[in-house]
C-alpha cells in the first residue's frame, strides 16, 4: 500500500508537471513572480522573526505586507490575463497589466511611508 | 544709576495714584528740582549737542536753578564756533541761538551779520517744513538778541503761504511737499513759524489768511485725545511715530502759544482743555529722560506765561482725614509752575461718600484762607462725617477784581479723600462649648487692646467660639477688611481661619469635631492670635489672646502629616528641588552585522527569480520596433523607473507632500505614454489575431 500511495504521488506529479509546461509562457512568468514574492515573505517572517524580533514593528509589517500585496496583485493580473477565463475575456490583457502596475505603484506608495 | 532708578519708582507711584476717574495733580515742586540736576547730566563738562545743551539749560532756568557758571565756558565755545563760521547748518544755528540767549556769550562785532544773512538765505531757499522752522525761528531770536542788526524778511506773506500749503485739511501739517504724510507734531513747529513770520513782518497781514490759520487750530484740537482722570493730550496718528504724546503735545501747545502770542489774542481752546492739558504734564510726574523733562517743562512754562488762559491747579498736600487727631483738611491753589495764584475762594460743593453716592455729606462749604503758608482749609465736619473712602468735589471762585492775566480753572475738581478714626472693640469674649447642646463650658472676656493670657481647654468634640464688636466713631456697624484667626502649634504648624461680621456683630465659631483632620490630628498646647485690621482704622490691632490645650483622637494611619515647618520661616521662598527630566531611552537595535547579512538573504529570491526567467525563455520580441512606439514604450519603463527612484528618495529623505506633488506629475506623464505603449500593444495583438 505503501509503494502504491507513493507511486500515486509520483504519477499525480507528473501529471501536473505535463499540465503545466502546457500552460503560456507569461502565465508562467506571473507565477514564477508570485512564488517569488511569497518566497521573499517567507523568508522575512520565519527566519528573521523567529531568530531577532519583530522590532521595529512598522518596518516588518511595510516588508511582510508589500511582498504579500504584490502577490496577490500578481494572482489577480494572472486570472484576468488567463485566455481560459470566460468571466474576463473581453478585458485586454494591456488593461490588465495597466492595472496591475497602478495598484502596485500605489502599494510601494503606502509600504514606503509606512517603513519609516 | 540709584537717582534713576528712585525717578522711574516715583513715576510708577505716580501712575498707578492717577488711576480712577478722581486724582490729585501736584504741581512743580522742589522735588522736580532736585530730579533736574540729576537728569540733564553734562558729560565733561559740555553737552553733547547744541540741542541738548539748549534743553538742559532752558529747563534749568525755567525751575530756577543757576548753573549757568559751570558749564558756559565750554558751550560759549561752541555757540561762537557754530555762529561765526559760514557753513553751518540752519539747525545747528537756531540751537547755538537759543544757547546764547540763556548764556549770552560775547560774540564779536561781525559774527551776528554773517548769521543773519545766512538765515534770511535760508529762509529764501527753504522748501522742507523743518528749514522754514529753523530760518524764520533763528531770525526771531537773532532780532531778539542783537538789536542793531537790520533783518527784514523779504516778502513775508509768500514765506506764509508757502508754509501754509504743507498743512493739511484736519490741522496737521506735512514735513515737505513730497512725503505725504502729516504729523501732529509738525503742526506745532508750523505754527510756532507762522506765528515768528507774523512778528518779523514789516505790515499787516490780510486777515483772511490768519483766520485761515485759526480755522486749522480749531481743527486740529479736535483730534484732542483724553484719558479718564480729565486729562488731555495730543498725539500721532501712526503707531509708529518717532514722536510720543509727550513730545507731541508740547510741540502743540509751544506753537499755539507762540501764535496766540502774535496774534494778541487767546489760546482758541476751552478753558478745561487747557487745564487738562496742564494736567496731563503734570501727571506724568518726573520724567527720567531728558528730552522728556524738557518737554514738560517747556510746555507748563508756555501755557504759565502767555496772557490770556494761565491754568490753576488745585492740590493737596495730604488726602487723609484723621477724626482722632482733628486736623483742618488743607488744599493749595497754585500755578502750574509752583508759583502764587491771585485772590480766589475755593468751595467744596460736594462731599460724595462711596457707600451712598447720590446725597452729600457737606454742600457748599467755603474753606477758610491762611494767608501765612498760602493755603485753604476745611476744619469743621459736619456731625455725620464717619470714617470710610469720600470723593470730595472743590470749585475754585476766581474774586471779580481785575488781574493782569487771565486764569482759568477747571470747573469742578474731583478728589479722593479718605476719612480715618478709631474703632471701638467691644463686648469680646472667647468661649468653649459644648457641641450637643451649646451650653458654655468656660467663658472669658477679653480685652483686645493688651496681650492676654487667657487659658482654655477643649477636646474635639467642643467647639469654640469668639465673638466681638465693632463700631465707629459715630456708632454705625464697621466691617474690616482684615479679621483673621490664627491657631499655632507647639511645633509651629499654624491654621488660620476669617471672623465673619454681620451687621456690627462679628462672630466665629470653630467646630473642632470638623475640624479634626484639617488640624493634622495635633493635640497640644495652641497659641490664640486675633488680628483685625482696615485702611480706615486707626487703632488696628495684632493681639495675642493667651493659649488653648486641645485634645484631639490620635492619627488614623491615612491621615496628611502635618507638613515639615524648617525653622528658617522664609525658606518657603527659597528655591526649589532641581526637576530633571527622563526622556525614554531609546530601545536596542539589532546589530548592524546582523542587518546586512539578512539584506544579502532577502537579495537571494530575487536572483532565483532572475534565474527562473531566463530559464523559462523570457524576451523581449514583441518589443515594438516603429520609432513612434518604440520611444513610448521606453518613456513608458523610464517613467515607472523614475516613480520607484522617487519612492527610494522618499524613504532616504524627502517628505510626503512633496512626494505626493512629483508623484502626481509623474503619474499624469506615465499615464499618457502608458496608455499610448499599451493600446499600440494591444492594436498590434489585434491586427495579429485577425491576420
Amino acid at each position: 500500500m505503501v509503494k502504491s500511495t507513493s507511486k500515486d504521488a509520483q504519477d499525480l506529479f507528473h501529471s501536473l508537471h505535463s499540465a503545466y509546461t502546457a500552460t503560456p509562457t507569461n502565465l508562467k512568468i506571473i507565477d514564477l513572480y508570485v512564488c517569488f514574492a511569497v518566497f521573499t515573505a517567507l523568508i522575512q517572517q520565519v527566519a528573521y522573526m523567529a531568530l531577532v524580533g519583530s522590532f521595529p514593528f512598522n518596518s516588518f509589517l511595510s516588508g511582510v505586507l508589500s511582498c504579500i500585496g504584490t502577490a496577490v496583485l500578481a494572482v489577480c493580473l494572472r486570472i484576468q490575463v488567463n485566455k481560459e477565463n470566460k468571466e474576463f475575456k473581453d478585458l485586454a490583457p494591456e488593461r490588465a497589466f495597466a492595472d496591475f502596475v497602478l495598484c502596485n505603484l500605489v502599494l510601494h506608495l503606502v509600504i514606503i511611508n509606512f517603513l519609516g | 544709576m540709584m537717582a534713576g532708578g528712585n525717578v522711574r519708582f516715583l513715576v510708577l507711584i505716580l501712575a498707578v495714584a492717577i488711576c480712577g476717574a478722581a486724582s490729585v495733580f501736584q504741581p512743580i515742586s522742589d522735588s522736580h528740582r532736585s530730579a533736574a540736576l540729576d537728569v540733564f547730566v553734562p558729560v565733561d563738562g559740555s553737552y553733547k549737542s547744541l540741542e541738548e545743551a539748549y534743553e538742559a539749560l532752558k529747563t534749568l532756568e525755567i525751575l530756577g536753578i543757576d548753573k549757568k557758571s559751570d558749564l558756559s565756558s565750554k558751550t560759549c565755545e561752541n555757540v561762537v564756533k557754530v555762529l561765526q563760521s559760514s557753513s553751518s547748518t540752519l539747525k545747528d544755528a537756531f540751537y547755538a541761538l537759543n544757547v546764547n540767549g540763556i548764556l549770552k556769550c560775547k560774540i564779536g562785532e561781525a559774527g551776528p551779520k554773517d548769521i543773519v544773512s545766512q538765515l534770511q538765505a535760508g529762509v529764501k531757499d527753504a522748501k522742507l517744513l523743518l528749514d522754514f522752522y529753523y530760518s524764520v525761528r533763528g531770525l526771531v531770536l537773532a532780532k531778539e538778541q542783537f538789536p542793531g542788526t537790520h533783518i527784514s524778511l523779504g516778502d513775508a506773506e509768500a514765506i506764509f503761504r508757502s508754509i501754509k500749503s504743507l498743512s493739511q485739511s484736519d490741522g496737521r501739517w506735512r514735513y515737505s511737499s513730497n512725503n505725504p504724510e502729516s504729523s501732529t507734531f509738525a503742526a506745532g513747529l508750523a505754527y510756532e513759524t507762522l506765528a515768528g513770520v507774523i512778528s518779523l513782518a514789516p505790515s499787516e497781514f490780510d486777515p483772511s489768511l490768519i483766520q485761515s490759520v485759526k480755522t486749522g487750530i480749531l481743527k486740529l484740537s479736535d483730534s484732542i485725545q483724553k484719558y479718564d482722570d480729565g486729562t488731555f493730550y495730543f498725539d500721532e496718528k501712526s503707531v509708529d511715530a518717532s514722536q510720543g504724546p509727550i513730545s507731541t503735545t508740547a510741540s502743540v501747545i509751544r506753537g499755539l502759544t507762540s501764535f496766540a502770542a502774535s496774534e494778541s489774542t487767546g489760546l482758541n481752546l476751552p478753558g478745561d482743555k487747557i487745564v487738562g492739558l496742564a494736567k496731563f504734564f503734570l501727571g506724568v510726574g518726573i520724567p527720567g529722560d531728558a528730552k522728556d523733562f524738557f518737554n514738560q517743562i517747556d510746555a507748563l512754562a508756555c501755557l504759565e506765561d502767555n496772557k490770556f488762559s494761565v491754568p490753576l491747579i488745585l492740590s493737596l498736600p495730604s488726602t487723609v482725614i484723621s477724626l482722632t487727631k482733628k486736623e483742618p483738611l488743607k488744599v493749595k491753589v497754585s500755578t502750574v509752575l509752583g508759583s502764587k495764584a491771585p485772590a480766589l475762594s475755593v468751595k467744596l460743593t460736594q462731599a460724595l461718600s462711596s457707600k451712598s453716592v447720590d446725597s452729600s455729606v457737606i454742600n457748599n462749604q467755603e474753606l477758610k484762607f491762611d494767608a501765612d503758608s498760602a493755603t485753604y482749609f476745611l476744619d469743621s465736619f459736619p456731625k455725620n462725617f464717619d470714617i470710610g473712602k469720600y470723593t470730595f468735589v472743590f470749585k475754585i471762585v476766581l474774586d471779580e477784581s481785575a488781574h493782569e492775566k487771565v486764569y482759568i480753572t477747571e470747573a469742578q475738581t474731583k478728589v479722593p479723600i479718605a476719612a480715618t478714626g478709631a474703632i471701638s472693640i467691644e463686648n469680646a469674649e472667647i468661649a468653649v462649648l459644648d457641641s450637643d447642646i451649646g451650653s458654655v463650658e468656660s467663658q472669658k472676656k477679653l480685652d483686645l487692646t493688651k496681650d492676654g493670657a487667657v487659658s482654655l481647654s477643649a477636646n474635639h468634640l467642643q467647639k469654640l467660639r469668639l465673638s466681638f464688636q465693632l463700631t465707629t466713631p459715630l456708632g454705625n456697624a464697621f466691617k474690616p477688611h482684615q479679621a483673621f484667626f490664627k491657631l499655632k502649634h507647639e511645633s509651629q504648624v499654624e491654621h488660620i481661619f476669617l471672623v465673619k461680621t454681620s451687621g456690627k456683630k462679628s462672630e466665629l465659631v470653630l467646630d473642632f469635631l470638623g475640624l479634626v483632620e484639617k488640624l493634622y490630628y495635633l493635640s497640644g498646647k495652641y497659641e490664640i492670635q486675633l488680628t483685625i485690621g482696615d485702611a480706615s482704622m486707626e487703632n488696628s490691632l495684632l493681639s495675642n489672646i493667651g493659649h488653648i490645650e486641645l485634645d484631639l483622637p490620635e492619627r488614623p494611619e491615612k491621615a496628611t502629616r502635618p507638613p515639615l515647618q524648617s525653622t528658617e520661616p522664609y525658606s518657603r521662598y527659597g528655591p526649589k528641588a532641581e526637576i530633571s527630566h527622563i526622556f525614554r531611552i531609546p530601545e536596542k537595535l539589532p546589530a548592524k552585522q546582523l542587518s546586512l547579512v539578512f539584506l544579502g538573504v532577502i537579495v537571494l529570491p530575487f536572483i532565483g527569480f532572475l534565474i527562473g526567467l531566463t530559464r523559462l525563455g523570457v524576451n523581449i520580441k514583441s518589443f515594438p520596433s516603429s520609432t513612434g512606439s518604440a520611444i513610448s514604450a521606453l518613456l513608458f519603463h523610464c517613467g515607472i523607473g523614475a516613480v520607484l527612484l522617487l519612492y527610494v528618495l522618499f524613504w532616504l529623505k524627502l517628505d510626503l507632500f512633496t512626494t505626493l506633488k512629483a508623484l502626481s506629475l509623474l503619474g499624469v506623464f506615465l499615464l499618457f505614454v502608458g496608455h499610448r505603449t499599451l493600446s499600440q500593444l494591444a492594436s498590434a495583438s489585434n491586427k495579429l489575431k485577425s491576420a
